[in-house]
């Protein structure tokens, strides 16, 4: 049985190439879901809120939010489509975004 | 076409430099992001699903071939390699870094373009019909008013922070190929008994989530008064357009509430309230520019091509192609060339950099040097001889671009959707694929005749889905792609806003819905008889009892 | 609030009068222009200069009577996207008002040159910016191709320049 652990992730654009990016538990971006930190409980979330308004007042990154995600077997997934899309890059174009240069992680195809 | 002056020059190359010094800033950290957000969407950057997308304006969606080199330049050297055209005649990059946008826009300045306007809350760039100069049924070429209107609307002080954002069509033929009825103010150019030209000026039409057909404010506006005439119309808009709610702020809803008698006695008011500047200037100015779009110098030209006949009669394929892509010119023994950007499979409006130097090479040696987008995503050779029309379609041919089937079920428009767009609600591109490879029977296609399949990625409607003879909304329903049909809708001059079926389907099976709703049609249909007619004729009820009478 | 006039920071010689404040004792007042409208028979007579603080929503055609009165109409952007004061600006200087136009409330540097054009004169503004990012974005264009525009920083107008002599305005209402 997998174990499925249901919190939400810390996204942004990097401000100066708008690449999309992920909050971890270091307190860094990193370009794939998989380093990012799943925040399960309200104080954690409030961190991760703090730690990238932060950022953008650092001009590091912009337009960030939180969104719902689920750990399965130690991968984080993004629980909506929309998300999975901003994930792994336009369905439509597998040969772009991160699908494509190895930043996918571990659920690197939009349906299974 | 027209070019650039000295004014035009520095005009563009100084709010070029204006937008650097804004992007160093917002690096640097003295605008913040809701700072910089109007006036980077005011040079069309916007930051999408992926990454920033920058729009450019393509002015009433005419390009010379050094101009569409360029964009495929930038597709290449700031891209990953392609740019998509959009349902406003512009193109769009989905990969921009905001630190080479300054950069992007000097290139553009370069040959003549910008990005002025193509987003927030301002006059956007001005649309027109795509065979503008070119057309048999033609009164007149649009296109002078079209340059009139972007120099007059671009950096305008008193409009450039309208409630929403504000878009103009014209035309000058009787069959609107521009959409002009859902636009913001549509205009449409026609003669008086004494044979003058004015404007008919139709304001408060509109897509996105609430859909309406525009009503006449003036029937015959002389073409002088334009100017002080939409100055009027826009003054009125700016102040009493509602700006408590983004989803009620379009004029359209202004005209709607108050009622179209009350919108009209305010511009009426506006209009007469204060002196105008003498309109001289402005006659002066369009007579100007007209000079540059008078017509290339068209050889004298039997209408009869035998060297276009025999290529038709020796291959099957350029002849099935020429039945479909190629359309009337107003000059003997030319033709309008439709090159369709919806090979099927393939990405509509999306166009490689190498394509793109295809197409600017052909517009070069074959038409005049000019090329055009249209509304539809597709690209236009407006100026060909019929003679060379075979080796113009072999070149497209060798690049992919030679797809028979403009006008017909496969020439879809689509929005971006959710693949890239932050503010879809589903993906509109895979359906269209899906669509357009059902239908790509050539035989088949050819059978259903005239169709304008259009696909939204949600309400906003980019992909103008509610005039689509078949509309197509996708949207998300409890977390699941969803997509809701309308039959009925037109852009024409006999502009409809469609109706919604019934019930929504799931994405894998818009298809097959798809050939239930053509099926009926091709049941249904009397002899000679388009879908929209039909559908007009019988009503909705049939479609729907194919559709939901079964399951 | 500094208020920047003809490119410095100056200081506000107005009182702006709530509206149970008494205008006795006033150089120059401005008051709201509900009490403007209320109390104009008092405020006709008042001996020294009068301005007026508009809301974005009021009709200037309501205002029309009492402008050869004022000396300083003040208009509010409450928010730097809300452009009616723009319009309000534009018609109140079609209708001939000549004196002190003021903007106030959120306002950037890089709207400033707009404000100019359609006839502001002064500017309520935010202390976060230095004078001279003020100075430099009102005149960061140099060229503007509406005509009938305030070109108080020198802007050029593309459409009179290049139609040389044709740029005076009509004495008559169109006749439409």
């Amino acid at each position: 049985m997998s174990e499925v652990e249901k919190g939400q992730v810390m996204t942004a654009n990097r401000l100066r190439d708008g690449e999309v990016v992920f909050l971890t538990r270091a307190g860094v971006w990193s370009e794939k879901i998989d380093d990012a930190v799943l925040a399960l409980e309200p104080q954690a979330k409030a961190a991760l809120e703090t730690r990238a308004a932060d950022d953008v007042r650092n001009t590091l990154v912009t337009g960030h939010y939180l969104f719902d995600a689920e750990r399965i077997n130690g991968r984080i997934r993004a629980s909506h489509f929309r998300e999975r899309v901003r994930t792994l890059g336009p369905s439509v174009r597998p040969d772009l975004g991160k699908q494509a240069n190895g930043n996918a992680g571990g659920f690197p195809v939009f349906k299974d | 076409m027209y070019r650039y002056d000295e004014f035009d020059h520095q005009f563009v190359r100084e709010r070029t430099a204006q937008f650097r010094d804004q992007a160093d800033r917002r690096m640097a950290g003295t605008l913040s992001e809701d700072e910089f957000r109007p006036l980077r969407l005011m040079n069309g950057l916007y930051l999408q699903l992926h990454a920033y997308m920058l729009r450019v304006a393509i002015p009433y969606g005419t390009l010379s071939s050094r101009q569409m080199r360029q964009l495929g330049m930038i597709a290449d050297r700031y891209d990953k390699g392609y740019g998509h055209f959009t349902t406003r005649q512009n193109i769009q990059y989905n990969w921009i870094k905001l630190e080479d946008a300054a950069d992007i826009l000097q290139a553009l300045a370069d040959v003549e373009m910008h990005a002025i306007q193509t987003s927030g809350n301002c006059i956007r760039n001005v649309t027109t019909d795509h065979w503008a100069g070119a057309a048999a049924d033609e009164i007149t070429d649009p296109r002078p008013v079209g340059e009139l209107i972007r120099q007059w609307s671009s950096l305008h002080p008193e409009f450039s922070f309208l409630p929403r954002k504000f878009k103009i069509a014209i035309t000058g033929a009787p069959h609107d190929r521009a959409a002009v009825k859902v636009h913001d103010i549509g205009m449409r150019l026609h003669r008086n008994d004494r044979g003058e030209a004015g404007w008919e000026v139709m304001v408060g039409g509109g897509q996105g989530r609430t859909p309406m057909i525009a009503v006449t404010v003036r029937d015959f506006l002389p073409e002088k008064e334009l100017i002080p005439y939409l100055e009027a119309i826009m003054r009125v808009y700016n102040l009493y357009g509602r700006r408590d709610n983004k989803y009620k702020a379009r004029i359209k809803i202004l005209v709607h509430e108050i009622g179209a008698e009350k919108f009209r006695s305010e511009v009426e008011a506006e209009y007469a309230r204060h002196p105008h500047q003498q309109t001289q200037v402005e006659q002066r100015e369009l007579a100007r520019i007209s000079a540059y779009f008078a017509d290339p110098k068209f050889e004298k030209l039997s209408r009869f091509a035998p060297a276009f006949e025999d290529a038709k009669r020796s291959n099957p394929q350029f002849a099935r192609w020429a039945k479909n892509n190629l359309a009337t010119h107003k000059t003997d023994g030319y033709a309008i060339v439709n090159i369709s950007l919806k090979a099927p499979g393939e990405i509509p409006g999306d166009a490689t950099g190498e394509q793109m130097r295809v197409m600017a090479d052909l517009a070069e040696r074959y038409s005049h040097d000019e090329l055009r987008v249209s509304h539809a995503q597709n690209i236009v050779l407006p100026h060909v001889r019929l003679n060379d029309v075979f080796a113009v379609w072999q070149k497209l041919a060798e690049h992919g671009l030679a797809a028979a089937n403009y006008g017909l079920a496969g020439d879809i428009i689509a929005c971006p959707g959710l693949d890239y767009c932050s503010l879809a609600t589903a993906r509109s591109i895979p359906i269209a694929q899906a669509i357009s490879r059902r239908f790509a029977d050539f035989d088949r296609e050819q059978n259903i005749g005239n169709i304008k399949i259009n696909i939204s990625g949600c309400i906003n409607a980019c992909g103008h889905h509610h005039v689509g003879h078949i509309g197509i909304l996708g949207l998300d329903k409890a977390g699941e792609e969803y997509y809701q049909i309308t039959l009925g809708g037109s852009s024409s001059e006999n502009a409809a806003i469609g109706t919604i079926l019934g019930p929504g389907f799931a994405f894998e099976d818009v298809p097959d819905v798809i050939e239930k709703i053509l099926n009926t049609y091709l049941a249904q249909r009397a002899d000679g008889e388009e879908f929209l007619a039909t559908y007009r004729r019988i009503g909705a009820k049939p479609f729907k009892e194919a559709l939901y009478a079964a399951a | 609030m500094p208020l920047l006039k003809n490119n410095a920071f100056v200081t506000d010689d107005w009182v702006h009068l709530a509206d149970e404040e008494s205008v006795a004792d006033q150089q120059r007042v401005t008051v709201s222009v509900e009490r403007l409208v209320r109390e104009w028979d008092d405020l006709v007579n008042f001996p020294g200069l009068l301005g007026v603080r508009l809301s974005n929503t009021s009709k200037e055609h309501d205002l029309s009577p009492f402008v050869p009165q004022l000396a300083l109409i003040v208009l509010p952007f409450p928010a730097f996207a809300d452009g009616r004061s723009y319009s309000i600006a534009r018609q109140l200087r079609l209708d001939g008002y000549q004196s002190e136009l003021r903007a106030t409330g959120n306002i950037l540097p890089d709207q400033l040159q707009f404000m100019l054009q359609v006839g502001f004169d002064a500017f309520e503004v935010t202390d976060r910016f230095p004078l001279d990012a003020w100075t430099k974005a009102a005149r960061q264009m140099s060229l503007a191709y509406q005509r009938g525009l305030f070109r108080k920083a020198g802007e050029r107008e593309v459409w009179s320049e290049r139609h040389q002599g044709f740029t005076a305005w009509e004495e008559q209402p169109h006749a439409g």
